[in-house]
């Protein structure tokens, strides 16, 4: 791999506007790790047109690189043989494929309606600075997670937890810090959907155990 | 609950595991469906009087029907790309009873005769996709998806895609090309993708609860089905309760259910405060204040009433609550997701957030009721003329606060 120069205009964005566009980047040249050009393949063969595969050879693009960086769309585009200009433009379209750098450990804080009734706002403004300097978080608000039945909630790098309190904010940080499963008594994983507390007038009594599976 | 169908052991311990699933009398539907012919089936589907709980509320035995007769390519999409505001009814089916939904999928594409399905989920739902996964290659396994389904010849598999963050990509055309691996931008309409759709082949979308009420019709019948609910409205729905109410959370009761029962189901308004209002539908919904808690919840007559039921959604707002920075949250939300493909709705929505920002902040350009004024233009213009429902949308639940509940009357100036 070649170093960017970081003084380049654009450096830390997946494509440079000032440059003449790339073209399909040579595969005699372009070098691929195994594993991404193997998931890439084995998503292209799943659909009938090799486009279809842009997003989920995206997605495993990000999981590698960390972000939909340069390299990581060249990579994309040489496996794909489409413009990285192409790609780009997926990239960017999408809230769940990063444009730019960003911390390994995704927050998402629900910040939509019902969440924001629920006190998100106070949440995220605490996750914010409570994650402020660690570069290895990426504190964001997010549109409706699709989790009214937890608010306020947020997804801790895809896992949901909530309802959350304020006090919950550290230890939330210190589970993800410490690579371990974060706030375990609040995931939704372990939540019934008919839970007394939560739903319907009647749930079996077993239910009581699945919840704590 | 006696009225459950899709809730029916949802609690159960393992339901997304084939065995439990089976032992609950999972797959007695599609076995009863491969006994007949899929004429035989779309006849049950048109007589349960179905419709789509995505929002637009169309029959799905009629939608079904517009599909071309006879052998090639055409796809069924399960949409499963549930993002308006307040709406969860999906990612818990998925979560606790992903089979339900891959059953449901095969008799549906029996009935319409393709042999390729999607399922297209939110990105944002790693259980949910988790447990669809297992689930999907457990089926595969056991014969129940592949090219000879439970022995009797039939060919279908399911094709799993996640989305990627993108609210529009519920709309179908949108979901097609994000599927196809372009920007989720919604196409013109017509042609409607029982024409041309995913691919370029006929296609046809339903919402996951819609189709997880097909195994009710067939294992009981659609009339039978349609003994539930009220006459335009069959069967059961699934409502999503949140905002400040008591138990946030699914509940499952009947078309013509009165709203204020179903609110009462999830104990009511929080803390027993006064309701303020409830915002029916979602972002794309309308607000309704507390005089509309007899209203009948089933199309008819939301409809008649001027709102919808949209994807279930019904959020209470207590007398605490400040309505202005809600709706300017909706204002932000429609900003941030316009697609920007169409300028009605691109430029619409960014205008729309601004008269709202100016109204909050207490300084209108002209007087308040100029900027009510061309809000209702701004309104006007993005339902004409924008290409998909979003831009159509966008203006419903700020124009129906702005009528109903009046936040800026009284504030001065008028």
């Amino acid at each position: 791999m070649t170093p960017i120069p970081a003084r380049a205009s654009g450096w830390d964005r997946a494509t440079d506007p000032e440059k003449d566009p790339a073209l399909i980047p040579d595969p005699a040249t372009t070098e691929v790790p195994a594993e991404l050009r193997a998931s890439i393949e084995a998503a292209m063969a799943r659909y009938p047109e090799r486009h279809s595969a842009a997003i989920p050879a995206l997605h495993a693009a990000q999981d590698l690189h960390g972000w939909c960086s340069p390299e990581a769309i060249e990579q994309v585009a040489c496996v794909m043989q489409v413009t990285p200009a192409y790609l780009d433009s997926v990239a960017s379209f999408y809230d769940m494929l990063e444009t730019s750098p960003v911390g390994r450990h995704s927050v998402y804080v629900c910040t939509n309606i019902s969440c924001s009734l629920r006190g998100a706002d106070a949440l995220l403004a605490a996750v914010s600075e409570a994650a402020d300097g660690d570069a290895d978080f990426n504190v964001r608000a997010f549109e409706c997670l699709g989790a009214c039945d937890i608010a306020p909630m947020a997804s801790v790098d895809g896992v949901y937890v909530g309802p959350l309190e304020l006090s919950d904010v550290p230890q939330l940080l210190e589970d993800t810090r410490a690579g371990r499963p974060v706030l375990p008594e609040k995931q939704l994983a372990t939540r019934l959907v008919a839970d007394p507390d939560a739903n319907s007038q009647e749930f079996p009594a077993h239910a009581v155990e699945q919840g704590k599976r | 609950m006696s009225d459950a169908l899709l809730f029916k052991d949802i609690d159960e311990p393992g339901l997304n595991t084939l065995a439990v699933y089976e032992a609950r009398g999972g797959y007695a539907s599609l076995r009863k469906a491969l006994q007949m012919t899929p004429a035989e089936v779309l006849a049950q589907l048109e007589a349960s009087g179905l419709r789509g709980r995505g929002g637009a509320g169309f029959q799905m035995g009629k939608k079904v029907s517009f599909l071309p007769q006879g052998s090639m390519d055409k796809y069924l999409v399960c949409n499963a790309d549930e993002s308006e505001p307040g709406t969860f009814k999906d990612r818990i089916v998925f979560e606790q009873d992903p089979f339900a939904v891959i059953e449901a999928m095969t008799i549906a594409a029996f009935a319409c005769g393709c042999e390729r399905g999607y399922v297209y989920l939110r990105g944002e739902y790693p259980l949910a996709w988790d447990r669809l996964v297992n689930a999907v290659t457990e089926a595969r396994t056991r014969g129940l998806l592949g090219d000879d389904i439970m022995g009797h010849g039939l060919r279908f598999d399911i094709e799993l895609r996640k989305g990627a963050g993108a609210y529009i990509c519920g709309e179908e055309t949108a979901l097609f090309n994000s599927i196809e691996g372009f920007r989720g931008e919604p196409r013109n309409k017509p042609p409607f993708p029982v024409d041309v759709g995913l691919f370029g082949k006929p296609t046809v979308v339903n919402n996951v609860e819609t189709l997880v009420n097909v195994l009710d019709i067939v294992l009981e019948g659609g009339r039978a089905f349609a003994a539930t609910g009220t006459e335009q409205s069959t069967g059961t729905r699934l409502f999503c309760l949140s905002g400040c109410v008591e138990r946030p959370g699914l509940y499952e009761a009947p078309f013509g259910a009165k709203l204020g029962d179903v609110i009462e189901m999830a104990g009511g308004v929080a803390g027993g405060r006064e309701l303020r209002a409830i915002l029916l539908g979602g972002a794309a919904g309308a607000f309704v204040g507390p005089d509309m808690l007899d209203l009948e919840l089933s199309f008819e007559a939301t409809r008649a009433a001027g709102v919808t039921l949209g994807s279930g959604v019904i959020m209470l707002l207590d007398d605490t609550v400040d309505l202005v920075p809600i709706l300017l949250r909706i204002a932000a939300f429609f900003r941030d997701e316009s697609c920007g493909q169409c300028v009605p709705c691109r430029v619409g929505t960014v205008r729309q957030q601004e008269a709202m920002l100016r109204l909050a902040n207490g300084r209108p350009r002209g007087s308040i009721d100029d900027e009510l004024a061309l809000l209702d233009e701004i309104a006007r213009g993005m339902r004409d003329a924008s290409i998909c429902g979003l831009g159509q949308t966008a203006a419903n639940a700020i124009e129906s606060a702005l009528q109903a509940l009046r936040p800026f009357a009284g504030a001065g100036a008028a």
